[in-house]
């Protein structure tokens, strides 16, 4: 077990790869001294998709993300759908599956063209649409040239729920339900920055999956128990961190993990396992085994869900670690450390 | 838009064969009954190819292999095992202003006191390359000094070799840093605490070197070598013959990879290959001095070797003393397999690949490395 506790003087770039290092960071520097959240609910302590807050019988879920991509314009999307895409399915994550409302700020570099902050916006309406969400306020700030690489936008979210699903619910026995294909994301990005020239495109699977979720709770109710989205540091990343907070060892079956022939072929052009690679619309969902069936057609008939299937099972051995059953034999799965790609969300 | 990515899945797994999981089972089920047919246990084999324990971490091959059979890998990343004074050499040559082209792995690799990169760093001139012809073409785009950093055992000296032969241009030479398998077996075999009955050969070296290769070492020690390709059935069947070999005391070479490999191997890669290159004595990092485990430029390439071509200091980078961490470093033991990855307590602390401290942590085919990678701890026994 690989365990890395101490934060560099440096902030290095695995610090916003979303692993251990950033779960570190956070631990030690970004919470000391904020105390235990001020009222019943998940805070910044819990290093969830968001915060819970109870008003009377309900939940508010409240989450922000910030986009910094390169290039901003990519196969699949762009920074703009990214934005609207991240934050609504951090809400969703959390159960939250209709946003209230969003925000968004905008840092510009001077110089910036027009024409490209207005197709970013065209992007925006576009996911908001698609999501059924609005944003109803933003701030807007330009830097001088070089100060900043183009463009950074900032989300953020609120919804109301009356159930709150957190990352940490799993138990021995529980299934994972990977909504679709994996790795997509992560390597349009890497396709455009290497150059590659392969047969098949890769596109970003950047979406707003919100209504997607809701039709697989809808289908579940409370026998789903966890649910992440498998952003920076892939599935990978998100199961270590879903079994360590859940207290179980996951155990995946390789086979049964959705990559698309042309992901799979870039990623062994590049030596690079799909399942640390990024998604940004795709979520994993732990669900009792009872109800895995019904939870899976459900998301399959969704036209966003075709693919889902049952990648892997919680097992009471191998506490937070994610062992890989590759059908010729079965080894530990590491969580990726360092960033496979900066500025990839 | 619709895709299938299950049938699809389900035509490539098909395709390849050399991973069929119910063939890899009837392997493992071979393997388990071969070692318990030898009656005691351990039974301690050896692999010499950074790709062979890849194969073995990413298919999680170890977690199958019975209790009473131990896979070690030996001496066989060709990064781990370039020594000191050899990345000092190419550190020296930097630091003098003279362009440095080698493979990826070679530049974080520490030397004395600085790897390439740190020189890179302060300023040095160092080009990753992936192939022997790119330092011929990045000699061809200037008309300063650059030097080919050859590092990597016979596979990639012949490559080498065929460059040279095809004529360099003026302002290129050869720092030669190749090594030469099969007499690092024999000091493996030598080693008076060693516990390996018999080694798995690199299908890859063998294709040029030929399986004949080995037979000279197997008359003088006695111990099997099976020639083994590097898909997970090849990994098996390869270990099972290697087994049957050891319980039947009957050592002789065996190709289990006959689809690449003949007894003879490529004449004409060869042939370029001795043309070119003499072997010599010389230190493998953490292992020992291997007599003809060195690959030299031969006097007729004077005019080409860059340690003819230029003066090297190296007395220049000595007062600089090593990292203490580098001190409590087990990579020797472990290329030498004597100790596991896990045994080292820098391991996945102190030395990681973000932070390397020994060799065996820098090279993607390096045992520290791959075992990192893919989890740390990769025999995972019957738990899970």
């Amino acid at each position: 077990m690989i365990r890395r506790g101490l934060v560099d003087d440096k902030i290095g770039l695995k610090y916003g790869a979303g692993g251990r290092a950033m779960r570190a960071l956070i631990e030690r520097v970004c919470l000391a001294g904020l105390g235990p959240a001020p009222v019943d609910g998940i805070g910044l302590a819990a290093m969830d998709d968001g915060a819970a807050i109870r008003i009377g019988d309900k939940w508010l879920v409240i989450t922000t993300d910030s986009h910094v991509v390169h290039p901003i314009v990519f196969p699949g999307g762009d920074i703009g759908r990214l934005a609207v895409s991240g934050t609504v399915n951090d809400l969703a994550m959390m159960g939250a599956t209709d946003p209230l409302a969003l925000t968004c700020a905008v840092i510009m570099e001077e110089g910036f063209a027009r024409a490209d902050l207005e197709r970013v916006y065209v992007s925006i309406r576009e996911a908001c649409q698609e999501a059924g969400a609005t944003i109803v306020t933003g701030d807007t700030k330009v830097m001088g040239r070089g100060e900043l690489d183009g463009l950074v936008l900032n989300t953020a979210g609120v919804a109301l729920c009356d159930r709150v699903v957190p990352d940490s619910g799993l138990k021995p026995g529980d299934l994972l339900i990977v909504t679709g294909t994996i790795g997509d994301h992560g390597m349009a990005i890497m396709a455009v920055r290497h150059k590659l020239e392969l047969e098949g495109d890769l596109r970003s699977d950047v979406a707003p999956i919100n209504r997607l979720v809701r039709t697989a709770i809808a289908a579940g109710g409370v026998s789903i128990v966890a649910m992440k989205d498998p952003t920076r540091g892939g599935v990978s990343s998100a199961l270590h961190e879903m079994a360590e907070k859940s207290g179980v060892g996951i155990m995946v079956d390789e086979a049964s993990v959705p990559v698309r022939s042309q992901v799979r072929a870039a990623c062994d052009l590049l030596g690079i396992d799909p399942l640390v690679v990024a998604n940004e619309g795709k979520a994993l969902i732990g669900v009792r085994a009872d109800a895995a069936q019904d939870v899976l057609s459900a998301l399959r008939k969704h036209p966003l869900g075709t693919d889902a299937a049952i990648i892997g099972r919680c097992i009471e051995q191998h506490v937070g670690s994610v062992i890989l059953d590759t059908g010729l034999g079965k080894r530990m799965l590491a969580e990726p450390e360092g960033e496979l790609l900066p500025r990839i969300c | 838009m619709t895709h299938v990515p299950g049938a699809e899945r389900d035509q490539a797994v098909s395709e390849l064969k050399f991973r069929d999981p119910v063939r890899a089972r009837g392997l493992v089920d071979a393997l388990a009954q071969r070692v318990a047919e030898l009656g005691r246990s351990p039974v301690s084999v050896m692999h010499v190819c950074g790709s062979h324990e890849q194969a073995i971490a990413k298919f999680g091959l170890r977690s199958t292999f019975p209790r009473g059979l131990n896979v070690i890998m030996g001496p066989g990343c060709p990064v781990c095992i370039t020594d000191t004074p050899e990345v000092d050499e190419g550190v020296v040559l930097a630091r003098q202003g003279i362009h440095i082209a080698t493979y990826g792995d070679m530049v974080r690799v520490p030397g004395t006191s600085m790897s390439l990169a740190d020189a890179q760093a302060e300023g040095a001139k160092i080009h990753v390359i992936y192939s022997a012809a790119q330092a011929v073409e990045l000699a061809r785009a200037t008309t300063d000094e650059v030097v080919f950093f050859a590092t990597g055992f016979e596979t990639t000296a012949v490559a080498t070799a065929a460059v040279v032969l095809g004529g360099l241009p003026p302002n290129l030479s050869i720092l030669s840093a190749h090594k030469y398998i099969p007499p690092v077996m024999e000091i493996v075999a030598e080693m008076p605490q060693t516990k390996v009955e018999g080694f798995l050969a690199a299908g890859h070296a063998a294709t040029i070197t030929g399986s004949a290769v080995f037979e000279p070492f197997v008359a003088r020690h006695h111990l099997p070598v099976v020639v083994a390709g590097f898909e997970p059935l090849d990994i098996l069947a390869g270990l099972v013959k290697l087994v049957e070999l050891i319980r039947d005391r009957t050592p002789q070479v065996v190709n289990m990879f006959p689809r690449c490999v003949t007894r003879d191997g490529n004449r004409r890669a060869q042939d370029q290959l001795w043309k070119v290159f003499r072997p010599t004595g010389g230190r493998w990092r953490g292992i020992a001095h291997v007599p003809n485990g060195n690959l030299r430029l031969r006097d007729e390439f004077a005019a080409i070797d860059a340690r003819r071509r230029f003066p090297i200091d190296l007395a220049s980078l000595w007062d600089h003393a090593p990292a203490a961490l580098v001190q409590s470093c087990i990579c020797g033991d472990i290329m030498a397999g004597l100790s596991a990855p896990t045994d080292c307590k820098l391991f996945g602390q102190e030395c990681t690949p973000e932070k390397p401290v020994g060799a065996c942590m820098v090279s993607s085919e390096g045992a520290c490395k791959i075992w990192h990678q893919y989890g740390g701890h990769p025999d995972l026994g019957g738990e899970a």
